[in-house]
């Protein structure tokens, strides 16, 4: 479902990567590895739309992204380095905020069952800026489970800061995810029990 | 579409609400600056009158550019820009919803406090109300532009002093007009044409500025 050739990539005057191509069908996870600077974030912000390509093609359900952005923005979930969270807003307010602004009709028993799923259900009225690292990523993560219509999930280093029982719960997540045919393009350090057999890797150093 | 410009202008608000402090100060730098001129330049009725309008608004030009960095930058800086960005929402109207909670927060309140400025001047009666509404008109247009500079300034190393230099220049129209209404009605030739002239440079701001803002996002994100 999304087709990538000859991706390439370039930071001020220095090459990042070039000559990238990969296929993610429905149910499949690609796991993006490469040393520090090694342009993962790059490509992940270049697949949603975010940069622009040096060179190359993507295409999203056949069609290329560059005439037809809306089309893989309403499928996409990116999730950044930053965790996108207000720090002046309550958890609830900020996971109700991002589902009103995706276009999900999410009802407080989802936005609270998204929580309560990522282990954050006792902290919903509290203040993000109250929050620690790992519970913000926590808190970003829940729209994973707020978003299971969004079929491509893009995310970058979804793993850090968290600890041993939320890793397991996101893998299981992701797993599930994969089940429904979805699909997956992420970045990690950490070795994660990713789902066995759905996962391919796409090494950024050479 | 119209439920993500809901979505954001009630985020908006509502994070200024839990940051009152930060959008009072520009407010009371407002009422501090117009409250200077008639202790520095001293009680002279006449002189003061013929003052007021352009006291007025140059004070108000100034408090709109000192709340602009906010506008975008604490978003830029917690990642939230980028899915706003990131949603299929057309960009532009998003950031009018953004833009209008500014106005809200930042223009209303200058309009609504400058008729009680304004009698420390000496202006009564018609003046005032011309004052009121011309601020109204103004005021978004300040927004408006505002906008502009802010998003092309964001994550630049000293962003706040090189917004005073975008915008400042662009606000001259909406001051000449603005003040020119009051000067107008003090003067008794009537303030329908400088009024007229501010309402039509608000409308092309609403039309040209929320997609210099939305374009001036992407490359900042890029």
């Amino acid at each position: 479902m999304l087709e990538v050739r000859d991706l390439a990539c370039q930071r001020g005057e220095q090459p990042l990567f070039s000559g990238i191509s990969f296929d993610v069908s429905a149910g499949e996870l690609l796991w993006v590895e490469g040393r520090n600077g090694s342009g993962k974030t790059s490509l992940l912000r270049i697949l949603c739309g975010l940069s622009p390509a040096e060179a190359g093609s993507i295409r999203w359900r056949g069609e290329n992204i560059r005439g037809a952005r809306e089309v893989l923005l309403g499928d996409t979930l990116f999730l950044a380095h930053a965790n996108g969270l207000k720090d002046d807003l309550t958890v609830v307010e900020n996971l109700r905020f991002d589902a009103r602004l995706a276009g999900m009709n999410a009802g407080a028993d989802r936005v609270d069952a998204a929580l309560r799923a990522c282990g954050l259900g006792e902290r919903r009225d509290l203040a993000v800026r109250y929050l620690s690292q790992g519970q913000r990523r926590r808190a970003a993560l829940a729209r994973l489970w707020l978003a299971q219509s969004r079929k491509l999930w893009i995310l970058d280093e979804p793993f850090a800061a968290l600890d041993a029982e939320s890793v397991d719960r996101l893998a299981a997540h992701l797993g599930a995810h994969l089940e429904a045919g979805g699909l997956a393009v992420l970045t990690t350090h950490q070795e994660v029990p990713l789902p066995a057999g759905r996962t391919r890797r796409l090494r950024l150093d050479h | 579409m119209w439920d993500a410009f809901v979505a954001v202008f009630a985020r908006d608000v509502l994070q200024a609400w839990r940051r009152r402090a930060d959008w009072l100060t520009s407010i009371f730098f407002f009422v501090i600056v117009v409250s200077l001129f008639p202790l520095g330049v001293g009680p002279e009725p006449a002189l003061l009158r013929t003052m007021a309008p352009g006291i007025v608004w140059v004070a108000a030009l100034l408090a709109a550019m000192l709340s602009l960095p906010r506008v975008f930058g604490s978003d830029y800086a917690d990642g939230t820009l980028e899915q706003l960005v990131l949603t299929p929402h057309p960009l532009t109207v998003i950031v009018l919803a953004k833009v209008l909670a500014h106005w809200l927060l930042s223009g209303v309140p200058l309009a609504l406090i400058a008729p009680v400025l304004a009698l420390q001047f000496g202006l009564e009666g018609e003046p005032v109300g011309v004052l009121f509404v011309a601020l109204l008109l103004g005021t978004p247009c300040l927004s408006l532009i505002g906008g502009v500079g802010a998003a092309l300034t964001l994550g630049v190393r000293g962003g706040g002093v090189l917004i005073a230099l975008l915008v400042l220049p662009l606000y001259i129209p909406v001051l000449i007009f603005g003040a020119g209404a009051v000067e107008a009605t003090v003067a008794g030739t009537g303030a329908a044409g400088h009024l007229s002239l501010l309402a039509a440079g608000l409308l092309i701001a609403i039309v040209l500025a929320p997609w210099a803002i939305a374009a001036a996002l992407r490359v900042a994100l890029e």
